[in-house]
Protein backbone atom coordinates (compact mmCIF):
# COMPACT_ATOMS: atom_id res chain seq x y z
CA UNK A 1 0.00 0.00 0.00
CA UNK A 2 1.31 3.74 -0.55
CA UNK A 3 0.40 6.49 2.03
CA UNK A 4 0.52 9.86 1.62
CA UNK A 5 0.37 12.56 4.67
CA UNK A 6 -1.09 15.71 3.79
CA UNK A 7 -2.79 18.65 4.87
CA UNK A 8 -5.87 19.81 3.54
CA UNK A 9 -9.04 21.70 4.91
CA UNK A 10 -7.27 22.75 7.74
CA UNK A 11 -5.85 19.00 9.33
CA UNK A 12 -3.38 16.27 8.34
CA UNK A 13 -4.78 13.24 6.52
CA UNK A 14 -3.41 9.98 5.38
CA UNK A 15 -4.22 9.75 1.95
CA UNK A 16 -3.86 7.29 -0.36
CA UNK A 17 -3.98 6.92 -4.28
CA UNK A 18 -6.81 7.64 -6.50
CA UNK A 19 -7.42 7.87 -10.36
CA UNK A 20 -8.56 11.65 -10.11
CA UNK A 21 -5.83 13.08 -7.87
CA UNK A 22 -5.94 11.02 -3.89
CA UNK A 23 -8.20 9.80 -1.29
CA UNK A 24 -8.15 10.89 2.16
CA UNK A 25 -8.78 8.08 5.08
CA UNK A 26 -12.33 9.83 6.05
CA UNK A 27 -13.56 8.99 1.93
CA UNK A 28 -12.82 12.66 0.22
CA UNK A 29 -11.33 12.41 -3.30
CA UNK A 30 -9.28 15.48 -3.72
CA UNK A 31 -6.42 17.00 -6.76
CA UNK A 32 -2.99 16.31 -5.88
CA UNK A 33 -2.82 19.98 -6.22
CA UNK A 34 -4.97 20.93 -3.86
CA UNK A 35 -3.30 19.90 -0.59
CA UNK A 36 0.03 20.50 0.89
CA UNK A 37 2.73 17.17 0.66
CA UNK A 38 4.18 16.55 4.09
CA UNK A 39 6.80 13.65 4.72
CA UNK A 40 4.89 10.62 4.44
CA UNK A 41 5.64 9.39 7.79
CA UNK A 42 6.85 10.34 11.37
CA UNK A 43 10.36 10.83 10.90
CA UNK A 44 12.84 9.96 13.47
CA UNK A 45 16.50 10.50 13.52
CA UNK A 46 17.62 11.47 9.49
CA UNK A 47 21.09 9.37 8.56
CA UNK A 48 22.25 9.85 4.92
CA UNK A 49 25.21 8.10 3.40
CA UNK A 50 27.76 9.79 1.46
CA UNK A 51 29.52 7.84 -1.62
CA UNK A 52 27.46 5.06 -1.53
CA UNK A 53 27.18 4.07 -5.19
CA UNK A 54 30.60 2.89 -7.60
CA UNK A 55 30.15 5.50 -10.22
CA UNK A 56 29.30 9.07 -7.85
CA UNK A 57 32.50 8.14 -6.29
CA UNK A 58 34.48 8.46 -9.21
CA UNK A 59 32.39 11.35 -10.58
CA UNK A 60 33.74 12.93 -7.04
CA UNK A 61 36.89 11.45 -7.18
CA UNK A 62 38.95 14.40 -7.93
CA UNK A 63 38.08 16.32 -5.10
CA UNK A 64 38.02 13.55 -2.64
CA UNK A 65 41.16 13.92 -0.48
CA UNK A 66 40.39 10.61 1.28
CA UNK A 67 39.63 7.74 -1.36
CA UNK A 68 40.03 4.63 1.22
CA UNK A 69 36.48 2.97 2.21
CA UNK A 70 36.48 1.34 5.06
CA UNK A 71 33.32 1.66 6.42
CA UNK A 72 30.40 3.51 4.95
CA UNK A 73 30.35 7.43 5.15
CA UNK A 74 27.00 7.94 7.25
CA UNK A 75 26.07 11.46 8.61
CA UNK A 76 22.95 12.75 10.23
CA UNK A 77 20.47 15.49 9.19
CA UNK A 78 17.75 17.30 11.44
CA UNK A 79 14.11 17.23 10.70
CA UNK A 80 14.11 21.31 10.56
CA UNK A 81 15.84 20.27 7.00
CA UNK A 82 12.83 18.22 5.69
CA UNK A 83 9.85 19.19 3.10
CA UNK A 84 6.98 17.25 1.20
CA UNK A 85 6.51 16.95 -2.40
CA UNK A 86 5.64 19.87 -4.47
CA UNK A 87 7.24 22.03 -1.73
CA UNK A 88 9.91 25.03 -2.57
CA UNK A 89 13.82 24.51 -1.92
CA UNK A 90 15.70 27.66 -1.67
CA UNK A 91 19.05 28.64 -3.75
CA UNK A 92 21.12 31.42 -2.02
CA UNK A 93 22.57 34.06 -4.28
CA UNK A 94 25.82 33.76 -4.82
CA UNK A 95 26.27 30.22 -4.64
CA UNK A 96 28.02 28.64 -8.08
CA UNK A 97 27.38 24.71 -7.34
CA UNK A 98 23.68 23.67 -5.43
CA UNK A 99 22.62 20.12 -6.37
CA UNK A 100 19.68 16.99 -5.83
CA UNK A 101 20.70 13.88 -5.30
CA UNK A 102 18.15 11.50 -5.68
CA UNK A 103 18.04 8.59 -3.04
CA UNK A 104 16.13 5.43 -1.70
CA UNK A 105 14.74 6.55 1.79
CA UNK A 106 14.52 3.19 3.86
CA UNK A 107 12.36 3.21 6.43
CA UNK A 108 12.91 1.55 10.10
CA UNK A 109 9.80 -0.54 11.39
CA UNK A 110 11.03 -1.73 14.35
CA UNK A 111 14.08 -1.32 17.20
CA UNK A 112 17.03 -2.55 16.14
CA UNK A 113 20.07 -3.16 17.84
CA UNK A 114 22.83 -5.47 16.84
CA UNK A 115 21.39 -6.91 13.71
CA UNK A 116 22.99 -9.25 11.46
CA UNK A 117 23.05 -8.19 8.18
CA UNK A 118 21.33 -11.92 7.33
CA UNK A 119 18.27 -10.80 9.77
CA UNK A 120 17.99 -6.96 8.75
CA UNK A 121 15.42 -7.10 6.07
CA UNK A 122 12.00 -7.81 8.28
CA UNK A 123 13.44 -4.39 10.27
CA UNK A 124 12.38 -2.05 7.36
CA UNK A 125 9.01 -1.12 7.44
CA UNK A 126 8.95 0.26 3.70
CA UNK A 127 10.28 3.30 1.82
CA UNK A 128 10.24 6.55 -0.42
CA UNK A 129 11.84 9.04 -2.35
CA UNK A 130 14.55 11.57 -1.04
CA UNK A 131 15.77 14.21 -2.75
CA UNK A 132 19.04 14.73 -0.20
CA UNK A 133 20.56 18.74 -1.63
CA UNK A 134 23.45 20.12 -1.19
CA UNK A 135 25.90 23.24 -1.56
CA UNK A 136 28.99 22.72 -2.47
CA UNK A 137 30.32 26.08 -2.21
CA UNK A 138 29.65 25.78 1.77
CA UNK A 139 32.11 22.27 1.67
CA UNK A 140 34.50 22.34 4.67
CA UNK A 141 37.03 19.74 5.48
CA UNK A 142 35.56 19.07 9.17
CA UNK A 143 32.69 16.56 9.44
CA UNK A 144 32.30 16.47 5.93
CA UNK A 145 29.76 16.87 4.36
CA UNK A 146 29.24 19.67 7.34
CA UNK A 147 25.33 20.85 7.73
CA UNK A 148 26.27 23.76 6.31
CA UNK A 149 26.02 22.23 2.73
CA UNK A 150 23.28 19.23 4.14
CA UNK A 151 21.27 20.72 6.96
CA UNK A 152 19.60 24.02 5.04
CA UNK A 153 15.98 24.47 5.58
CA UNK A 154 14.02 22.45 2.71
CA UNK A 155 17.05 20.16 1.98
CA UNK A 156 15.61 17.03 2.73
CA UNK A 157 12.96 16.66 0.19
CA UNK A 158 10.74 12.92 1.78
CA UNK A 159 7.63 11.40 -0.67
CA UNK A 160 5.11 11.50 -1.84
CA UNK A 161 4.32 8.01 -0.47
CA UNK A 162 5.55 5.65 1.68
CA UNK A 163 5.03 2.78 0.76
CA UNK A 164 5.33 -0.87 2.69
CA UNK A 165 8.16 -2.53 2.26
CA UNK A 166 6.18 -6.05 1.77
CA UNK A 167 5.30 -4.23 -1.52
CA UNK A 168 8.22 -3.90 -2.91
CA UNK A 169 9.83 -7.09 -4.15
CA UNK A 170 13.42 -6.92 -4.74
CA UNK A 171 14.73 -2.72 -3.09
CA UNK A 172 18.06 -3.58 -4.63
CA UNK A 173 16.78 -3.30 -8.07
CA UNK A 174 15.14 -0.35 -8.50
CA UNK A 175 15.99 2.27 -11.18
CA UNK A 176 16.08 5.68 -9.93
CA UNK A 177 16.63 9.30 -11.99
CA UNK A 178 16.77 12.68 -11.87
CA UNK A 179 14.76 14.88 -14.47
CA UNK A 180 15.88 18.92 -14.45
CA UNK A 181 13.09 20.73 -16.67
CA UNK A 182 12.05 17.61 -17.80
CA UNK A 183 15.62 16.75 -19.24
CA UNK A 184 17.24 13.33 -17.62
CA UNK A 185 19.95 14.02 -15.85
CA UNK A 186 20.78 11.59 -13.13
CA UNK A 187 20.26 7.57 -13.33
CA UNK A 188 21.27 4.94 -11.35
CA UNK A 189 20.05 1.25 -9.83
CA UNK A 190 19.68 0.26 -6.50
CA UNK A 191 21.64 -2.55 -7.54
CA UNK A 192 25.02 -0.56 -7.51
CA UNK A 193 24.55 0.48 -3.47
CA UNK A 194 28.21 -0.19 -2.52
CA UNK A 195 26.89 -1.33 1.28
CA UNK A 196 23.50 -2.34 0.92
CA UNK A 197 20.28 -1.91 3.05
CA UNK A 198 20.89 -5.16 5.54
CA UNK A 199 24.99 -3.97 5.21
CA UNK A 200 23.94 -0.55 6.53
CA UNK A 201 21.13 -1.55 8.98
CA UNK A 202 24.17 -3.93 10.33
CA UNK A 203 26.90 -1.06 10.34
CA UNK A 204 24.85 1.12 12.01
CA UNK A 205 22.67 -0.84 14.56
CA UNK A 206 26.32 -2.52 15.46
CA UNK A 207 26.66 0.83 17.27
CA UNK A 208 23.22 2.74 17.80
CA UNK A 209 19.58 1.71 18.39
CA UNK A 210 17.55 2.18 15.33
CA UNK A 211 14.03 3.17 16.47
CA UNK A 212 10.81 3.01 13.97
CA UNK A 213 10.93 6.45 11.90
CA UNK A 214 14.61 6.45 11.53
CA UNK A 215 14.93 6.88 8.06
CA UNK A 216 18.05 5.32 5.83
CA UNK A 217 18.87 8.25 2.90
CA UNK A 218 20.85 5.58 0.94
CA UNK A 219 22.88 8.04 -0.59
CA UNK A 220 23.06 8.95 -4.83
CA UNK A 221 24.58 7.70 -8.05
CA UNK A 222 26.55 9.41 -10.58
CA UNK A 223 24.70 12.75 -12.63
CA UNK A 224 24.86 15.35 -10.16
CA UNK A 225 24.59 18.45 -11.72
CA UNK A 226 23.86 22.31 -10.63
CA UNK A 227 20.02 23.73 -10.23
CA UNK A 228 19.22 26.80 -11.07
CA UNK A 229 16.30 29.79 -9.81
CA UNK A 230 12.93 27.83 -11.61
CA UNK A 231 14.19 24.77 -12.23
CA UNK A 232 11.71 21.63 -11.83
CA UNK A 233 13.42 18.92 -10.08
CA UNK A 234 12.09 15.55 -10.39
CA UNK A 235 13.41 12.36 -8.35
CA UNK A 236 12.26 9.07 -8.87
CA UNK A 237 12.12 5.65 -8.20
CA UNK A 238 10.19 3.07 -10.32
CA UNK A 239 7.68 1.22 -7.65
CA UNK A 240 8.24 4.07 -5.34
CA UNK A 241 7.72 7.42 -6.22
CA UNK A 242 7.61 10.53 -8.73
CA UNK A 243 9.24 13.62 -6.27
CA UNK A 244 8.23 17.12 -7.33
CA UNK A 245 10.40 19.64 -6.20
CA UNK A 246 11.36 23.22 -7.22
CA UNK A 247 14.09 25.68 -6.67
CA UNK A 248 13.64 29.67 -5.81
CA UNK A 249 15.47 32.39 -5.37
CA UNK A 250 16.16 34.34 -1.99
CA UNK A 251 13.69 36.91 -3.05
CA UNK A 252 10.88 34.15 -2.26
CA UNK A 253 11.79 33.86 1.90
CA UNK A 254 12.01 38.28 1.73
CA UNK A 255 15.52 38.40 2.87
CA UNK B 1 10.03 36.93 28.37
CA UNK B 2 8.95 33.03 28.65
CA UNK B 3 7.26 31.50 26.26
CA UNK B 4 8.47 28.49 26.98
CA UNK B 5 8.44 28.86 31.09
CA UNK B 6 6.65 25.43 31.44
CA UNK B 7 9.50 23.55 29.78
CA UNK B 8 10.96 20.88 31.32
CA UNK B 9 13.70 18.36 30.63
CA UNK B 10 11.07 15.74 31.31
CA UNK B 11 9.11 16.91 28.80
CA UNK B 12 11.45 17.47 26.14
CA UNK B 13 12.20 13.97 25.72
CA UNK B 14 8.65 13.35 26.16
CA UNK B 15 8.16 14.79 23.04
CA UNK B 16 8.16 11.44 20.28
CA UNK B 17 10.04 13.31 17.34
CA UNK B 18 11.25 16.79 19.46
CA UNK B 19 13.77 18.77 19.07
CA UNK B 20 17.25 17.55 17.76
CA UNK B 21 20.32 18.36 19.41
CA UNK B 22 23.33 19.88 17.84
CA UNK B 23 26.75 19.72 18.93
CA UNK B 24 29.51 22.31 17.88
CA UNK B 25 32.67 21.42 16.49
CA UNK B 26 36.32 23.29 17.68
CA UNK B 27 34.25 26.41 19.40
CA UNK B 28 36.38 26.35 21.94
CA UNK B 29 39.48 28.13 21.31
CA UNK B 30 41.66 25.98 23.06
CA UNK B 31 40.36 23.28 21.43
CA UNK B 32 40.99 24.58 18.06
CA UNK B 33 44.55 25.77 19.18
CA UNK B 34 45.34 22.40 20.35
CA UNK B 35 45.32 21.04 16.21
CA UNK B 36 47.97 23.12 15.51
CA UNK B 37 49.09 23.89 12.37
CA UNK B 38 47.54 20.59 11.15
CA UNK B 39 44.44 22.87 10.01
CA UNK B 40 46.50 24.21 7.10
CA UNK B 41 47.74 21.18 5.74
CA UNK B 42 45.16 17.93 4.62
CA UNK B 43 43.00 16.77 4.95
CA UNK B 44 41.59 20.19 6.46
CA UNK B 45 43.75 22.55 4.32
CA UNK B 46 42.22 25.59 6.03
CA UNK B 47 40.92 26.33 10.03
CA UNK B 48 36.79 26.42 9.83
CA UNK B 49 35.40 29.14 8.33
CA UNK B 50 30.89 28.59 9.36
CA UNK B 51 30.04 26.94 12.44
CA UNK B 52 30.67 23.08 12.04
CA UNK B 53 27.28 21.07 13.92
CA UNK B 54 26.85 17.44 14.19
CA UNK B 55 24.13 16.00 15.39
CA UNK B 56 23.65 13.54 18.51
CA UNK B 57 20.45 11.82 17.73
CA UNK B 58 17.75 10.70 20.02
CA UNK B 59 19.20 7.44 20.73
CA UNK B 60 21.75 9.41 22.29
CA UNK B 61 19.72 11.23 24.89
CA UNK B 62 19.83 10.74 28.84
CA UNK B 63 19.03 12.36 32.05
CA UNK B 64 21.34 13.15 34.88
CA UNK B 65 21.31 9.65 36.75
CA UNK B 66 21.28 7.25 33.86
CA UNK B 67 24.34 4.66 33.43
CA UNK B 68 25.89 5.08 30.48
CA UNK B 69 26.97 2.03 28.66
CA UNK B 70 30.97 1.79 27.69
CA UNK B 71 31.47 -0.03 24.60
CA UNK B 72 33.34 -3.46 24.48
CA UNK B 73 35.00 -1.85 21.66
CA UNK B 74 35.96 1.33 23.21
CA UNK B 75 37.42 1.33 26.99
CA UNK B 76 37.99 4.97 27.49
CA UNK B 77 35.43 7.77 26.92
CA UNK B 78 35.59 11.36 26.66
CA UNK B 79 33.84 13.36 28.83
CA UNK B 80 32.70 16.43 26.63
CA UNK B 81 31.75 19.13 29.21
CA UNK B 82 29.16 21.91 27.34
CA UNK B 83 26.61 24.37 27.69
CA UNK B 84 23.13 23.16 25.72
CA UNK B 85 21.24 26.59 24.96
CA UNK B 86 17.65 25.34 25.18
CA UNK B 87 15.80 27.11 21.58
CA UNK B 88 12.60 28.32 23.12
CA UNK B 89 11.48 30.49 19.69
CA UNK B 90 11.65 29.69 16.09
CA UNK B 91 15.30 31.06 15.18
CA UNK B 92 15.36 31.86 11.95
CA UNK B 93 18.50 34.42 10.46
CA UNK B 94 18.79 36.38 13.96
CA UNK B 95 20.95 39.28 14.84
CA UNK B 96 23.41 39.49 18.21
CA UNK B 97 21.05 41.59 19.60
CA UNK B 98 17.73 39.84 19.58
CA UNK B 99 19.98 36.51 19.51
CA UNK B 100 19.34 35.11 23.04
CA UNK B 101 15.58 36.33 23.03
CA UNK B 102 15.24 32.67 21.18
CA UNK B 103 16.98 30.86 24.29
CA UNK B 104 14.60 29.71 26.60
CA UNK B 105 16.89 28.34 28.88
CA UNK B 106 20.18 25.74 29.12
CA UNK B 107 20.88 23.08 30.26
CA UNK B 108 24.45 21.25 31.35
CA UNK B 109 25.39 18.54 28.73
CA UNK B 110 28.07 15.72 28.27
CA UNK B 111 28.92 15.64 24.66
CA UNK B 112 30.21 11.80 24.99
CA UNK B 113 32.99 10.72 22.54
CA UNK B 114 34.84 7.83 21.72
CA UNK B 115 38.32 9.04 21.42
CA UNK B 116 39.45 10.28 17.64
CA UNK B 117 41.81 12.16 16.26
CA UNK B 118 40.62 13.01 12.63
CA UNK B 119 37.23 15.77 12.77
CA UNK B 120 37.37 15.42 8.35
CA UNK B 121 34.79 12.62 8.15
CA UNK B 122 31.08 12.63 10.09
CA UNK B 123 31.66 10.56 13.42
CA UNK B 124 28.76 9.00 14.11
CA UNK B 125 30.26 6.47 15.26
CA UNK B 126 32.32 7.83 17.78
CA UNK B 127 29.80 10.46 18.73
CA UNK B 128 26.23 8.59 18.16
CA UNK B 129 26.46 5.38 20.98
CA UNK B 130 23.32 4.75 23.00
CA UNK B 131 23.10 7.15 25.86
CA UNK B 132 25.95 9.21 24.69
CA UNK B 133 24.20 12.81 25.49
CA UNK B 134 23.13 13.12 28.90
CA UNK B 135 21.62 16.40 29.48
CA UNK B 136 20.73 18.07 33.36
CA UNK B 137 17.90 19.91 33.93
CA UNK B 138 16.41 22.62 32.16
CA UNK B 139 17.35 26.25 33.89
CA UNK B 140 15.15 29.27 32.28
CA UNK B 141 17.46 31.74 31.33
CA UNK B 142 16.76 34.76 33.27
CA UNK B 143 18.57 32.42 35.89
CA UNK B 144 22.02 32.72 34.19
CA UNK B 145 23.43 36.24 33.99
CA UNK B 146 26.02 35.77 31.31
CA UNK B 147 26.30 31.98 29.63
CA UNK B 148 29.27 33.25 28.15
CA UNK B 149 31.34 33.40 31.28
CA UNK B 150 30.16 30.52 33.71
CA UNK B 151 33.07 28.23 35.24
CA UNK B 152 32.31 24.14 34.23
CA UNK B 153 34.43 21.22 36.08
CA UNK B 154 34.48 17.83 35.29
CA UNK B 155 34.76 15.49 38.34
CA UNK B 156 35.16 11.64 38.38
CA UNK B 157 34.53 9.64 41.54
CA UNK B 158 34.58 12.96 43.25
CA UNK B 159 37.99 14.27 42.05
CA UNK B 160 37.99 17.42 39.91
CA UNK B 161 40.20 16.65 36.40
CA UNK B 162 38.92 19.67 34.48
CA UNK B 163 38.08 22.65 35.07
CA UNK B 164 37.26 24.92 32.40
CA UNK B 165 34.44 27.58 31.77
CA UNK B 166 31.41 28.63 28.42
CA UNK B 167 33.93 31.76 27.43
CA UNK B 168 36.95 31.66 25.78
CA UNK B 169 34.72 30.81 22.68
CA UNK B 170 35.53 31.25 18.72
CA UNK B 171 31.69 31.90 19.07
CA UNK B 172 30.10 33.59 21.80
CA UNK B 173 26.67 32.33 22.29
CA UNK B 174 24.99 35.21 20.60
CA UNK B 175 27.50 34.86 17.58
CA UNK B 176 26.78 31.25 17.55
CA UNK B 177 22.83 31.77 16.94
CA UNK B 178 23.46 34.11 14.41
CA UNK B 179 25.84 32.24 12.52
CA UNK B 180 24.05 29.11 12.96
CA UNK B 181 20.65 30.60 12.13
CA UNK B 182 21.86 32.06 8.94
CA UNK B 183 21.48 28.87 7.30
CA UNK B 184 19.18 26.92 9.32
CA UNK B 185 16.53 27.04 11.52
CA UNK B 186 16.49 26.36 14.97
CA UNK B 187 12.96 25.43 16.13
CA UNK B 188 11.46 25.19 19.82
CA UNK B 189 12.98 22.03 21.59
CA UNK B 190 16.10 22.36 19.58
CA UNK B 191 19.52 22.04 21.83
CA UNK B 192 22.45 23.75 20.30
CA UNK B 193 25.55 23.42 22.27
CA UNK B 194 28.32 26.05 22.98
CA UNK B 195 31.03 23.15 21.87
CA UNK B 196 32.98 20.64 24.16
CA UNK B 197 36.59 22.15 26.41
CA UNK B 198 39.11 21.53 24.78
CA UNK B 199 41.09 18.39 26.60
CA UNK B 200 37.82 16.30 27.55
CA UNK B 201 38.91 14.05 30.08
CA UNK B 202 38.68 10.43 29.72
CA UNK B 203 36.91 7.87 31.91
CA UNK B 204 36.37 4.08 31.99
CA UNK B 205 33.37 1.47 33.50
CA UNK B 206 32.50 2.09 37.08
CA UNK B 207 33.44 5.50 37.44
CA UNK B 208 30.94 8.22 37.86
CA UNK B 209 31.21 11.74 36.56
CA UNK B 210 29.84 14.78 37.67
CA UNK B 211 29.91 18.13 34.92
CA UNK B 212 28.95 21.13 37.18
CA UNK B 213 27.70 24.48 35.16
CA UNK B 214 27.81 27.27 37.75
CA UNK B 215 24.47 28.34 37.69
CA UNK B 216 22.93 25.85 35.57
CA UNK B 217 23.59 22.81 37.80
CA UNK B 218 25.05 19.21 37.82
CA UNK B 219 24.91 16.47 35.76
CA UNK B 220 25.70 13.20 37.24
CA UNK B 221 26.24 9.41 35.39
CA UNK B 222 28.05 6.31 36.07
CA UNK B 223 29.82 4.84 33.74
CA UNK B 224 29.13 0.84 33.30
CA UNK B 225 30.62 -2.04 30.91
CA UNK B 226 28.98 -3.19 28.17
CA UNK B 227 29.44 -6.56 29.48
CA UNK B 228 27.54 -6.06 32.51
CA UNK B 229 24.73 -4.98 31.00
Amino acid sequence: MKRAKVAYGGAIHEAYEHPDGLRLADGRVVAEDAVVWLPPFEVGTIIALGLNYADHVKELSKELTVTAKDEPLAFLKGRSSLIGHRAQTRRPEGVAFMHYECELAVVIGRTAKNVKREDAMPYVAGYTVANDYAIRDYLENYYRPNLRVKNRDGGTVLGPWFVDAEDVADPHALSLRTLVNGVVTQQGNTADLISDIPTLIEYLSGFMTLNPGDVILTGTPDGVVNVNVGDEVVTEIDGIGRLVNTIVADATFGR
Amino acid sequence: MHHLKELTMSNIFQMPHGGTVYGTLLNHREALAALGDQVNVAPYKAPPKAPILYIKPRNTWAQSGDAVVVPSDAPELQMGATLGLVIGRVASKVSVADALDHVAGYVVLNDISVPHDSFYRPSMRFKCRDGFCPMGAYVPRAAVANPDALAMTVAIDGVVVQHTQTGGRIRSVAQLLVDVTEFMTLHLGDILSIGVSAHPPLAHAGQSVTITVDGVGKLENTLVSEELV
